[in-house]
């Protein structure tokens, strides 16, 4: 205690430091603005800035020779452009319907993993699970489907497989490969949200759940689900909305165009608007999906 | 629930499925990495240590090494800067906006990489701003603060309030309290948080290409225009060999550092 | 314009087609980048394009200093002015190129010079020689797709409409085609119709940016008969796959293609040092002979000669009747690029979206 004063009454920076830290001390609402006052500029200037600018593109125009866009002409053609065409919607059913199978099969996969090791492997056995569970987060996601690739591809290890049986599997070309892949890529955004969902159930419910004569399947459906289903949609935040705007996955592992491609597409080709415009809905998509997330208790659990 | 012998075992077989399928992929590159034939013929017809010699002998590799660990870097501790600050707000104070933070801060991760890469990029271009090793780490940085805010505002859950009250009563200002009471039980958090966001960094690709300047390479980046040059692909196999082992480092030491927590990262 | 080449300035970036700036890397002989980084001290970095129209945005984003651009790129960038015409005397091999290739129209505007050339080749049908039969048409791709379900290699762009065009001159001639890049609406749906009933036999698709693609998918098997760029055909027959590419009969589309320097270019001496370089006989020799086109000059043409015999007649370099029947790539454009008042033609808006449908559908 008194070797501690001391310390404290000779603290680096006298002068202004202290005088700053002093006169902060009494003032929660300084501390708060000064506290946030940086990570709102940089998001609110820099990443919603940026947005702005882009959605701006969707009112303007470009021309049809040159492909330079022409600012401040305010004009709603790209939106025209998007509802008149159908292919645009299309794409669009595509890859949610794609979205939402990965997350199901995602969930569908993690689940069993996920229990096993929150609730029945021993302490050590989770310890090494957690870290081999994490260790494909690691390697890179371009490594990754470059390996699915290898794997698909006509004379590739899964043909070698299934040509004795006289199966032809997916290729490179295949719709059915990128969800594969979509599936194998953020499954362990699934896992790990939900292990730490069931670890936080405390065995005594399903205890007392098996004490008042639930079945097993009553029980997980009736006590363990609720509990963990904050959990299961924070994982669904990563695989739904990955998934929903990725172009890498559908232009190396299938042919089949995506919302992600539509936008890549465009804005490659210097057409901006329609780029722009058709970004509005997956940011619509999202911006939904995480109000419901949050609504459910997934912001919680992440 | 006493889970049944039935269940147990069948959860214990559904593991070893999934963590196959998890790592088959992992091990069919590493086979691949030593595939005599330049297109990926399977079964490889033969075996060799070539392509390591060309990797090695490839300035592009290193080079792009050095810009994804600068970049990963400076990116990370913007992050945690940020992020802290942003989780200390939220948790230490009751504003208006407040539930509105998180939802700001998740919107880089969870829009789609096209959008914030197209969306940081035309900015670049409007302002005149030169894309380079500095204008990728902005878009990395914007993304990697949830990561560092997530972890922060978890650990902070469960700080106990009460050292920093004692601190303040005994005459500490606001300054000193963080640094010698909040800032020691963060540490671990901190840890975490930036080795996440590192790998998050280190790893991305698709807002790194809009964003990264036509000389400026990271090795994703460096992955994917290799993937495009048949005469590379098998280099392309070594580097992404050598970048799975490599990466048993970083969860070695955040098992380390999370020691009791079993799901040491939040992500 | 420059008025003098100055010091070079340390750095070169550049749009390129894919195999257009090599580095030895690949394979050692063919190396055309080192020696000009040797002598310039401009260091090369490149990023090869899909197809011109993303490389004419790649261009306009302002990261590149210049680039190798086909005709269809050319004449939008000297269009939106996004590329500077060149000071062709300061650039001393420019005087060996063939007469035939200068101040084209899609080289130069009013008599000014935008560029140099830097070699010119027709897109090719190639096939399988073990699982197809011998080819002289595209009816291949076209009539007979079906034949080939699921693997036909067809080019990803939009640009691959003027094929489908090109086939109707042949096979429709009732329809009036006389430029595969201006077409009438009724033409070009008509070249819509022939693309859909070919996406219908399952196309696996390949573009400038992924041609690799297209070479894997040959060698193991996956695709039997396709468009493509001799550079595969190269690549293929290095490694040893059973492949044969032609011209078919009814003609074929084509690229003559051009260094341009940007107009806001960051590093304009080392641009114009580039350009100088590959008119010289050993970088447009090598160049022309790795990637399989027409060399630009007698002297590249006698230097292609010690490393590849017989390139420059392969290649019909100095052959002009070969090149009546190739269509160069140009943009659609609404006043059909004549001078007839009275036509319109489908713009090129309208070929992407075109594009998108198909592909997107």
């Amino acid at each position: 205690m008194t070797t501690d004063t001391p310390a404290i009454a000779s603290a680096p920076g006298p002068g202004r430091a202290r005088r700053v830290a002093t006169w902060l001390h009494g003032r929660p609402r300084a501390q708060l603005r000064l506290l946030l006052a940086a990570p709102l500029l940089w998001l609110v200037v820099v990443y919603l800035g940026s947005l702005a600018i882009l959605l701006l593109n969707a009112f303007w125009t470009s021309d049809p020779f040159t492909g330079k866009v022409n600012p401040f002409d305010g004009s709603l053609d790209a939106f025209v452009q998007i509802f008149n065409n159908d292919v645009y919607r299309t794409i669009a059913i595509r890859t949610i319907g794609m979205a939402i199978l990965v997350t199901v099969t995602d969930a569908l996969l993690a689940f069993p993993i996920a229990y096993y090791m929150a609730r029945v492997a021993s302490p050590r056995m989770r310890g090494i699970l957690v870290v081999v569970v994490l260790m494909p987060l690691w390697a890179s996601y371009l490594v990754k489907i470059f390996a699915w690739r290898t794997i698909l591809q006509g004379n590739g290890v899964l043909s070698w497989v299934l040509t004795p049986f006289g199966i032809t599997g997916p290729g490179t070309d295949d719709i059915a490969s990128s969800w594969v892949v979509f599936s194998y890529l953020w499954l362990p955004y699934m896992i790990l949200p939900i292990f730490a969902g069931l670890e936080r159930v405390p065995s005594s419910l399903l205890e007392a759940s098996a004490d008042l004569g639930a079945r097993a399947g009553t029980t997980f459906r009736r006590v363990v689900l609720p509990l963990v289903f904050p959990a299961l949609v924070a994982g669904s935040i990563f695989t739904f909305s990955l998934t929903l705007g990725d172009y890498i996955v559908p232009d190396l592992v299938s042919d089949a165009k995506f919302i992600g491609n539509v936008i890549y597409d465009n804005s490659s080709l210097g057409d901006f608007p329609v780029a722009a415009a058709y970004s509005m809905l997956p940011i619509i998509i999202v911006v939904v999906y995480l109000i419901i997330a949050r609504r459910l208790g997934a912001f919680d659990s992440l | 629930m006493v889970e049944s012998r039935l269940v147990r075992i069948g959860l214990r077989l559904a593991t070893w499925f999934i963590l196959g399928f998890l790592y088959l992929p992992l091990i069919i590159l590493g086979i691949m990495a030593f595939n005599e034939s330049r297109f990926m013929a399977w079964p490889p017809p033969g075996f060799t240590l070539d392509w390591f010699g060309e990797a090695l002998a490839n300035p592009a590799i290193p080079q792009a090494f050095v810009n994804s660990i600068l970049a990963a870097l400076v990116a990370v501790a913007i992050a945690l800067v940020l992020g802290t600050l942003a989780a200390m707000a939220v948790q230490r104070f009751d504003f208006f906006g407040r539930n509105s933070i998180s939802f700001l801060l998740i919107l880089p991760i969870a829009l789609p990489g096209v959008i914030t890469g197209i969306a940081l990029s035309t900015t670049f271009q409007t302002f005149g701003i030169e894309f380079s090793l500095m204008t990728i780490i902005i878009g990395h940085a914007t993304f990697c603060i949830v990561i560092a805010y997530n972890n922060v505002v978890a650990r902070l859950r469960r700080l106990p309030r009460s050292p920093e009250e004692a601190s303040a009563d005994l005459g500490a200002d606001t300054w000193i309290t963080f640094r010698r009471i909040t800032m020691p039980g963060m540490r671990t958090a901190l840890l975490s948080g930036a080795l996440l966001a590192f790998a998050l960094s280190f790893d991305e690709v698709i807002v790194t290409l809009f964003t990264a300047g036509a000389g400026t390479q990271t090795i994703p980046v460096w992955i994917l225009s290799a993937m495009q040059r048949p005469t590379e692909l098998p280099v392309v196999n070594v580097v992404a060999l050598v970048l799975v082992l490599f990466s048993v480092i970083p969860v070695y030491i955040a098992q380390r550092i999370s020691g009791g927590e079993a799901a040491g990262t939040r992500v | 314009m420059l008025d003098e080449i100055g010091e070079g300035e340390g750095e070169l970036n550049l749009v390129i087609w894919a195999g257009y700036a090599e580095d030895g890397s690949a394979y050692p002989e063919f190396d055309w980048v080192t020696p000009f980084e040797e002598e310039t001290g401009c260091i090369v970095s490149s990023t090869p394009q899909a197809d011109s129209a993303a490389g004419a945005q790649l261009l306009r984003s302002g990261e590149y200093d210049g680039g190798s651009f086909s005709g269809n790129a050319t004449d939008r960038l000297m269009a939106a002015g996004d590329v500077a015409p060149v000071n062709v005397e300061l650039l001393d091999n420019y005087a060996n190129v063939f007469e035939g290739l200068k101040l084209q129209a899609h080289n130069s505007l009013d008599g000014v010079p935008y560029g140099v050339p830097h070699g010119r080749g027709p897109n090719l049908l190639v096939w399988n020689t073990d699982e197809v039969e011998t080819q002289t048409t595209w009816d291949g791709i076209w009539e007979n797709a079906g034949d080939y379900e699921g693997q036909l290699s067809i080019f990803d762009s939009q640009d691959f409409i003027a094929d489908a065009a090109l086939h109707l001159m042949a096979t429709q001639p009732d329809l009036g085609v006389t430029n595969p890049y201006q077409l009438t609406q009724e033409q070009f749906d008509a070249a819509i119709a022939l693309l859909e009933e070919q996406f219908s036999h399952g196309p696996q698709f390949w573009s400038g940016a992924t041609f690799t693609e297209q070479i894997t998918a040959f060698a193991a098997g996956d695709v039997t008969i396709g468009t493509t760029w001799q550079y595969q055909v190269n690549s293929l027959v290095l490694e040893g796959a059973a492949v044969e590419a032609i011209k078919p009969a009814e003609g074929t589309t084509g690229w003559s293609d051009t260094w341009m320097i940007a107009s806001e270019a960051a590093h304009p001496n080392c641009m114009y040092m580039w350009m100088n370089h590959m008119m010289s006989a050993e970088a447009n020799g090598q160049a022309t002979v790795y990637f399989g086109e027409a060399p630009t000059s007698q002297e590249a043409c006698d230097y292609a000669e010690t490393i590849a015999a017989g390139h420059c007649e392969q290649t019909h370099a100095t052959d002009e009747p070969y090149w009546e029947d190739i269509w160069y790539w140009s943009t659609a454009r609404e006043d059909c690029a004549d001078d007839d008042d009275a036509t319109t033609c489908v713009d090129f808006d309208a070929w992407v979206e075109a594009w998108t449908t198909l592909r997107g559908g």
